[in-house]
């Protein structure tokens, strides 16, 4: 969408609706719902994938490292990686 | 040439569905609107008519598939009555604010309990407001006309807007008539082939339906707003185009014997057969009685409705509905509404009658406009009276 979301206004819109951009749900920024976001010890981890293979939101990935790291600009911050961790490398902490 | 032909108002609406070359069919049976998916379920069988038809486990069904089917370009069709209505309510909203030109006969039927097969306009007025384009019908030809020019308006590109076609369960239904079906021809030429403008479509992807959050949701439900009320202009349009070719006309609000009418009578679907008989025999008993026939419900048209009464002294409103707890029968309510602010309006008293299927014949519109008149007169104890009810 050429305009940024909320200038746009009902004339702007697709009948119906319809969104004709493919994938434009990337852009919806989830990780503001966020009021806790984890905190790694990367000293502990095993690089198993069990925190990817678990999220929900599908945003935990890679990094230059090896490790597995939440994307925040998704992540909702349910704490289930930290939960699911077997090597306890997670902790939820307040987001401030 | 067309010809006349007698034959049952629910074969006549799977015919002319034929003749207006359905692509999808979705339906499940429901007393009165049997016979009608019964003979298109023949038609399609047989080869008469090519089309899918989708034998669904239930009315939500049948509306999601008609759904699913328009938004891939299909033309959709779907015919249903009193608890299916209910039954496909939360999808009904889904194909009005979609934006999905899906045409739907409503079989007009009172709702339960108790349970009642036979007519009422419960279950159309509790879709007064899901967005859908509601036509009322008064008899077999008014209901094939209007399913016609219900797929004409309802994929016209300034509307992509559902219809309902309403008819009266077996007062209409179940009627044999002398029925004019149009020509094949005919209709090819007044009904285009169905084009929605950004079908799903693998090599052009769009997501339909989509999550709408705070920031759009206000816009979303004002576009269709601003949608659904100048589908209006169309509908007039369609009707227009209609009688031109085929030389019978269809109007909003339609007037009988209303212009110099001191009283009018208010009402809509095939009671308005039976008050016409009425006013006419008023009229030659000498009352200066007439008739406002409401035949589109949804958009309402205000304008046509204020125009209709300017002159008139007393506006009797008939109802075939109960709005429970309300000041009177939905149809009344919104006319009152509509009138308000007018600096002259007539005096409106409410009725509500006919409920499950209950006649009301000549002599008792009669009654109701004599009692109508002393209503507007003295007054009356009740916000509205429910005719013939048993004390």
């Amino acid at each position: 969408m050429a305009k940024p979301e909320n200038e746009l206004t009902w004339k702007d819109l697709e009948i119906g609706g319809i969104v004709t951009e493919p994938g434009n749900a990337s852009q919806y920024r989830t990780g503001d719902w966020r009021s806790q976001k984890p905190i790694y010890d990367f000293s502990r981890c095993i690089k198993c994938a069990l925190c990817q293979i678990f999220c929900p939101e599908g945003c935990v990935q890679q990094n230059a490292d090896g490790y597995f790291e939440a994307d925040l600009y998704y992540c909702k911050g349910c704490g289930i990686c930290a939960r699911e961790c077997p090597t306890m490398v997670i902790t939820m902490k307040e987001e401030e | 040439m067309a010809t006349r032909v007698g034959m049952e108002v629910s074969v006549a609406i799977g015919e002319m569905v034929r003749l207006a070359n359905a692509d999808v069919i979705a339906a499940y049976p429901i007393t009165p609107q049997t016979h009608i998916v019964e003979h298109l379920a023949k038609l399609v069988a047989n080869g008469e008519l090519d089309a899918e038809y989708i034998p669904v486990e239930s009315e939500h069904s049948a509306m999601s598939a008609c759904l699913g089917a328009s938004a891939a370009g299909a033309r959709a069709f779907t015919a249903t009555a009193g608890q299916g209505l209910e039954l496909m309510h939360e999808v009904l909203y889904i194909a009005s604010s979609m934006q999905l030109p899906v045409v739907m006969t409503v079989v007009n039927r009172a709702l339960s309990a108790p349970l009642s097969v036979w007519g009422d306009h419960s279950d159309a007025m509790s879709c007064r407001d899901t967005g859908w384009i509601q036509i009322f019908t008064e008899n077999g030809q008014d209901v094939i006309d209007n399913i016609l020019c219900a797929f004409r308006i309802a994929e016209d590109q300034s509307v992509l807007l559902p219809v309902m076609v309403h008819l009266d369960g077996f007062h209409i239904s179940h009627v044999i008539e002398p029925i004019l079906l149009p020509e094949s021809s005919d209709v090819d030429s007044f009904l285009p082939v169905n084009k929605y403008p950004l079908p799903l479509d693998p090599a052009k992807p769009v997501a339909m339906g989509d999550f709408g959050p705070p920031f759009i949701y206000t816009e979303m439900k004002w576009a269709q707003e601003v949608n659904l009320k100048q589908s209006r202009e169309t509908i007039v349009k369609v009707w227009q185009e209609f009688g031109n070719k085929f030389e019978r006309y269809y109007h909003p609000v339609e007037c009988y014997r209303s212009e110099d009418a001191e009283v009018l009578l208010l009402t809509l679907g095939s009671f308005s057969e039976t008050a016409m008989t009425a006013i006419d025999k008023m009229r030659d008993e000498g009352s200066n009685v007439g008739l406002l026939k409401l035949r589109l419900w949804r958009p309402f048209p205000f304008d046509e409705i204020r125009q209709a009464v300017a002159k008139a002294g007393v506006l009797i409103v008939l109802d075939r509905a109960l709005s429970f707890g309300g000041l009177n029968g939905p149809v009344c309510s919104e006319i009152k509404a509509a009138l308000y602010n007018e600096a002259k309006r007539p005096k409106i008293v409410s009725f509500v009658g006919g409920l499950g299927g209950r006649d009301i014949t000549v002599d008792d519109f009669q009654e109701i406009v004599n009692r109508g008149i002393e209503i507007a007169q003295k007054g009356s104890e009740h916000e509205f009276e429910i005719f013939g009810v048993r004390e």
